[in-house]
């Protein structure tokens, strides 16, 4: 049961990242990146049920939260060309790039 | 009861698996980033709740359901945001989503100008 769930997670993995490196514009790739994250997110707490140890179950926590903070800064680099001055005044910040 | 719970996870599971599948052809077979935002959703929302609930069943009442829940309550909250931040930097950047085009023939349009919006 377990075993069926991760394959086609693996299988579902395999596509994203088919388009991760296929894809014409970078957003397709933060797109794919982000949905591979996803994935993982569901892989690793498959296989803790899998393997029978829950304590994956954290570490799967921790990574759909730490992927949705690697696609906001990816795309705050994208839109800003810089992540902002690490506790920079506001105004020494770039003006929004449009 | 064992039994039932085992089938309705199951049950579960495998469809999760099959909407992440959906999810991920979506993402490869759709002509526009736009659209492939909603294929990323279909495995964001649906797949990952599916296989979640699919677990939460197998857990039962203990604390590997509530970090379940967790995961599904964290994922149901950024996974739109994240979305809804990359549909904002593309349209921003100048990314025209393409209009007016058939399924058919955009898609093979598609490596050709993926910037410009077809009249």
């Amino acid at each position: 049961m377990f075993v069926a769930a991760t394959l086609a997670l693996l299988v579902a993995m395999g596509l994203a990242l088919a388009r991760a490196l296929l894809g014409p514009t970078v957003y397709d790739r933060v797109l794919a990146v982000n949905s591979f994250g996803t994935k993982t997110v569901l892989l690793i707490a498959v296989f803790g049920f899998l393997t029978g140890r829950p304590d994956f179950l954290d570490i799967s926590l921790i990574y759909v939260l730490i992927n949705f903070i690697a696609t906001i800064a990816v795309l705050k680099f994208l839109k800003f060309g810089d992540l902002g001055t690490p506790g920079g005044d506001p105004g020494s910040d770039r003006e929004m790039a449009e | 009861m064992e039994v039932l719970r085992d089938i309705a996870s199951w049950a579960l599971l495998v469809s999760g698996g099959g909407f992440c599948m959906i999810g991920g052809l979506g993402l490869l077979r759709l002509p526009d980033v736009y659209a492939r935002m909603h294929a990323a959703g279909i495995t964001d929302t649906l797949g990952a709740g599916l296989i979640l609930a699919g677990l939460m069943v197998q857990g039962g009442l203990s604390l590997v359901t509530v970090k379940l829940f967790l995961i599904l309550v964290f994922l149901l909250f950024t996974s739109p945001t994240s979305t809804y931040a990359l549909a904002n930097a593309a349209h921003r950047q100048g990314l025209a989503p393409l209009l007016g085009a058939t399924p058919l023939d955009s898609a093979a349009t598609d490596h050709k100008d993926e910037t410009s919006s077809k009249p």
